[in-house]
């Protein structure tokens, strides 16, 4: 009941000086707003990361040609295939730390269906790929062993080609020309969505490797793979797997003194965990900066409750001989300052939210905004009015009565 | 009949930048329950800091004062706000309503700090208004009620909480000499009813309505006389 008074004088105390009441709450709003914008700026970033690490696969090491050096010419990175189908299978069976391993070979072709035709990426792979990179099937089935050992014409439709090209219809069992060669069309994936780098997933056709080099894109070099994926049994293993890959790789392309290496090794999971890292640490920053104003607008609000005390030192002069305790005097003069506060935390964070509606919505930067974000806004502007209402609420119930009621 | 205040040699003194000031040089008084005593003196003579003492808003630097009996002096903070507004009722010279807010919301204001409950406390600011005869104008902000309405919401105010002892410190000071004479019959009709008032005027006319005058000069009782039938009686009259 008392705390229902309290509130009650509080609101109408503020009501009495509404314009000063708003300039004061417009430096929590300010802060708040700004707080709650910054975070969503960088949580949204983060997630973005996240999903896209959880789109990826987990726990990935990517093994891509390097330069290779002929006659004392040194050619560029992925001019030469420098990984054959025996390293693939090397290291599936010698490296104890690694799962699968995913032979792949990627181009790109014009793809006909009816009347509709489309330009999309062609990689072939093995039935591992769809298992690295945790792709599952929205219809029809998988790829199987049986497609790459005969190097059938069976394809698996992105979700963008398959719409594309589809549209409504079912693509599954239809046949599609790529470069003029008529395929079956025996799966369509799931959506992926955009990669790390900002491409969309969705819009390739994979097929058997070995029908891919075939038919399709072409082999100069018998017996390479473009590149591979290779998925460690766990993440405590990763770093291990890693360095059992490089030692077999080293050994098998016998690099040394006189021979470079010929191939590259990223740990994806590792490059897109520092970037997550790295988002965290920015939204971070921007949310102290922030925080900077909040504190500036919380030093406003004391500095007005210790103007208001002075003002009314007479009306707490008055409550005094009436009655009313320290307790009492200092209950109603911090209930002001949180209220002031919580009302510019709340409006704080409506323009919050919409600052970062908008932001999203005109610079296409993904935002989020978490409940814990709002209710942790929402606690640390009562907070703030707490700290800094807390000391002109205890100047004002210190005061003396007598000088209190004498004050002029 | 039973003693309500009992002033042992209360002196009080304190400093105003060099000079010690000596505002009480040993007051020893009784109040009996009922009496409606006036304390009179010139400015300076120390009357109202001994109302401030009396009103437990400050206190001697020595002697011993006893509120029905429980030596106050000694008291902490709180328990003194706890005294103030269980036993005393105060009305103040400049009314001191606070302003935006109803006459009856003025009233309630001690039994807020007492605790009361809601429903209570409506009926007893409202008894209390009836009182000083101003119930009609309960939902009236204190600014738009004249000196004389005004000072009687503070009555009423001090009435509100039933306290033991009314203490009134210049209650006409601010008003013409019709209203003062309308806010002592108020205060009669407080001492008919048997409520102990101790008033602080330097007016003779208002003094004139107590049944006991106490005279300060420099910070010492020099007079102390009680009405009886037809004239004035005791030790020290002027």
């Amino acid at each position: 009941m008392e705390l229902f008074l309290a509130l009650k004088i509080a609101l109408r105390a503020l009501a009495v000086n509404k314009m000063r009441s708003f300039l004061t709450m417009l430096g929590i709003i300010i802060g708040i707003g700004a707080v709650i914008v910054m975070i969503a700026i960088g949580a949204g970033a983060s997630k973005v990361i996240a999903d896209q690490i959880a789109s990826m696969g987990s726990n990935l090491l990517l093994v891509v040609p390097g330069s290779a050096t002929a006659g004392g010419l040194r050619s560029g990175a992925g001019t030469v295939p420098t990984i054959t189908y025996d390293d693939v299978k090397a290291i599936q069976t010698e490296c104890p730390s690694v799962e699968r391993v995913a032979p792949t070979v990627r181009g790109s072709a014009q793809v006909v269906y009816g009347n509709m035709n489309w330009w999309t990426q062609i990689q072939g792979c093995t039935p591992e790929m769809l298992q690295v990179r945790e792709w599952k099937i929205a219809a029809g089935r998988e790829m199987t062993a049986t497609d790459v050992e005969s190097a059938l014409k069976n394809c698996l439709l992105g979700a963008s080609v398959a719409e594309n090209l589809f549209g409504a219809e079912d693509p599954v069992g239809k046949i599609v020309r790529i470069k003029k060669v008529p395929f079956t069309v025996v799966g369509v994936l799931e959506s992926k969505g955009q990669s790390p780098r900002g491409d969309d997933q969705d819009d390739l056709i994979m097929m058997p490797i070995t029908t891919a080099q075939r038919k399709i894109l072409g082999n100069p070099f018998p017996n390479t793979v473009g590149a591979m994926l290779i998925q460690a049994k766990s993440e405590e293993v990763l770093a291990q797997a890693e360095e059992e890959v490089t030692a077999l790789l080293d050994q098998r392309h016998r690099v040394g003194p006189n021979k470079e290496r010929d191939y590259i090794l990223r740990n994806l999971t590792e490059i897109l965990a520092v970037s997550q890292q790295s988002a965290q640490v920015m939204s971070l920053l921007l949310g102290a900066v922030a925080s900077i104003s909040l504190v500036v607008g919380g030093i406003g609000i004391m500095n007005i409750m210790l103007v208001s005390v002075t003002e009314r030192t007479r009306e707490i002069g008055i409550r005094m001989a009436i009655g009313a305790k320290q307790r009492n005097i200092l209950l109603q003069f911090l209930t002001e300052a949180v209220l002031l506060t919580l009302f510019g935390g709340v409006i704080g964070m409506v323009l919050g939210m919409a600052g970062a509606f908008t932001i999203s919505k005109l610079l296409d930067w993904p935002t989020l905004i978490s409940p814990q974000a709002i209710l942790a806004a929402f606690l640390f502007s009562a907070g703030v009015g707490v700290f800094f209402g807390f000391y002109p609420a205890r100047t004002a119930a210190r005061l003396n009565p007598i000088d209190a009621l004498r004050y002029e | 009949m039973a003693c309500v205040v009992s002033l042992r040699d209360i002196t009080k003194s304190y400093r105003m930048g060099q000079e010690l000031v000596e505002a009480l040089r040993g007051i020893t008084m009784e109040v009996e329950a009922g009496d409606f005593v006036a304390i009179m003196g010139s400015s300076g003579s120390g009357k109202s800091t001994c109302m401030h003492i009396l009103g437990c808003l400050d206190t001697p630097t020595t002697g011993s004062y006893a509120l029905e009996g429980v030596n106050v002096e000694r008291l902490s903070k709180n328990q003194l706000a706890e005294v103030r507004n269980k036993k005393l009722g105060f009305v103040f010279q400049g009314f001191n309503l606070l302003t935006r807010t109803t006459a009856r919301e003025n009233v309630e204001l001690p039994l807020i700090y007492a605790g009361v409950p809601t429903r209570e406390r409506h009926q007893k600011a409202l008894a209390a208004l009836e009182m000083v005869g101003l119930a009609r104008r309960a939902e009236h902000y204190s600014n738009q009620l004249s000196g004389g309405q005004q000072q009687r919401v503070a009555i009423a105010r001090a009435l509100a909480g039933d306290p033991t002892l009314i203490l009134a410190d210049e209650p006409t000071g601010n008003l013409d000499s019709k209203t003062s004479e309308e806010i002592m019959e108020v205060f009669e009709k407080l001492h008919a009813q048997g409520i102990t008032i101790i008033m602080v005027t330097h007016e003779a006319d208002v003094a004139a309505h107590a049944r006991r005058v106490l005279t300060f000069k420099d910070g010492q009782i020099i007079s102390d006389r009680r009405r009886q039938d037809g004239g004035w009686a005791g030790p020290g009259g002027q």
